[in-house]
């Protein structure tokens, strides 16, 4: 296995896993207040349009050109991951609050309790329509990455395998705990997420731009090292200029 | 119309999300590279860069809002 597949293993895995921590809040919420058989059933039915989109556009991206699939997809990742990294350096630098698991969970289910009972097709149609919803937003994300990842690189197997096996540790994790998994560093990872999604879409983009990466693959390694210095710098230089703005947050 | 505008907006999120001079200026970006490479020079480099400085623009902008 080279460098770009063990990093398309580790981001396919990674992002999948804290997508999934987040509609498993969605689905335990729901599922805990309302019942199972609706609320498992939407994920179901989630998780085969997902499938679905899966299995028809990634052997349909095949048929693009390498060199315009590498562009079309670095820009997707550049634009997607940006928006993890920009959130992520936020967030450690204390402009914009950290995720909440436990307060995801506890919003969700009193929101649950709140809702009328309103019966079709024989289902609680607010657990089905919610779970639905939170497995297939969710689990978009997930999708996209994989395709992208595994399309570049002409290695959607792979990447499917590190999202499916992140599926399997969530679930198993939360059948476990029987909670809401608030002891993962979502936060964490979803910084090391938008690192390695925006060195992909930099490198992807610029190869299908036409660029000839010095030292091919171990630019990426280069990119992957930049970016995450750079993050360093701008978490450090927002937090000492929040400290000067707001003295009494120091301790924060 | 309306579920139309929500597909849109969907979209819009998915993709360009809270900033759109960061997509606008990779979108740039991405087709500077396109043009200096094809004119000779290997810009391999100007992707790199052009992600630091959007990305160092992106949270300046949102932290002094």
């Amino acid at each position: 296995m080279n460098t770009s597949e063990i990093l398309i293993l580790l981001g396919a895995f990674s992002a999948s896993a804290v997508e999934m921590v987040e509609a498993l809040t969605i689905v335990l919420g729901v599922g805990v207040v309302r019942g199972w058989r609706s609320t498992l059933i939407g994920v179901g039915a989630a998780t085969i349009v997902l499938a679905a989109l899966v299995a028809a556009l990634g052997p349909a991206l095949t048929y693009i050109p390498i060199a315009t699939l590498r562009l079309i997809v670095g820009a997707l990742l550049l634009a997607f991951g940006m928006q993890w990294l920009r959130k992520a350096v936020l967030r450690s630098s204390g402009y914009k609050p950290m995720h909440d698991e436990d307060e995801a969970f506890r919003r969700e289910r009193a929101e649950a309790a709140a809702a009328g009972r309103e019966e079709k097709a024989g289902l609680d149609w607010y657990a089905f329509t919610v779970s639905f919803k939170g497995v297939l937003l969710e689990g978009l994300e997930v999708v996209f990455i994989v395709i992208s990842f595994g399309s570049a690189q002409g290695r959607l197997g792979l990447a499917a395998a590190g999202a499916a096996a992140a599926v399997v540790v969530v679930t198993l994790a939360g059948v476990l705990v029987r909670g809401p998994l608030e002891r993962v560093p979502e936060n964490t990872i979803k910084f090391a997420v938008g690192l390695l999604l925006t060195s992909f879409g930099c490198f992807w983009g610029a190869e299908g731009a036409g660029v000839d990466w010095p030292g091919d693959e171990l630019s990426l390694l280069a990119v992957l090292g930049f970016l995450g210095l750079l993050s360093f710098v701008l978490v450090r230089a927002l937090k000492r200029q929040r400290v000067a703005l707001r003295p009494s947050e120091a301790g924060a | 119309m309306r579920y139309v505008r929500a597909f849109g907006r969907f979209w819009w999120d998915f993709i360009v999300g809270d900033d759109w001079r960061v997509a606008a200026g990779l979108a740039v970006a991405l087709g500077l590279t396109a043009v200096l490479t094809h004119s000779g020079v290997n810009a391999w480099w100007l992707m790199p860069l052009a992600v630091g400085g959007l990305l160092a623009g992106s949270v300046w902008r949102a932290s002094r809002e």
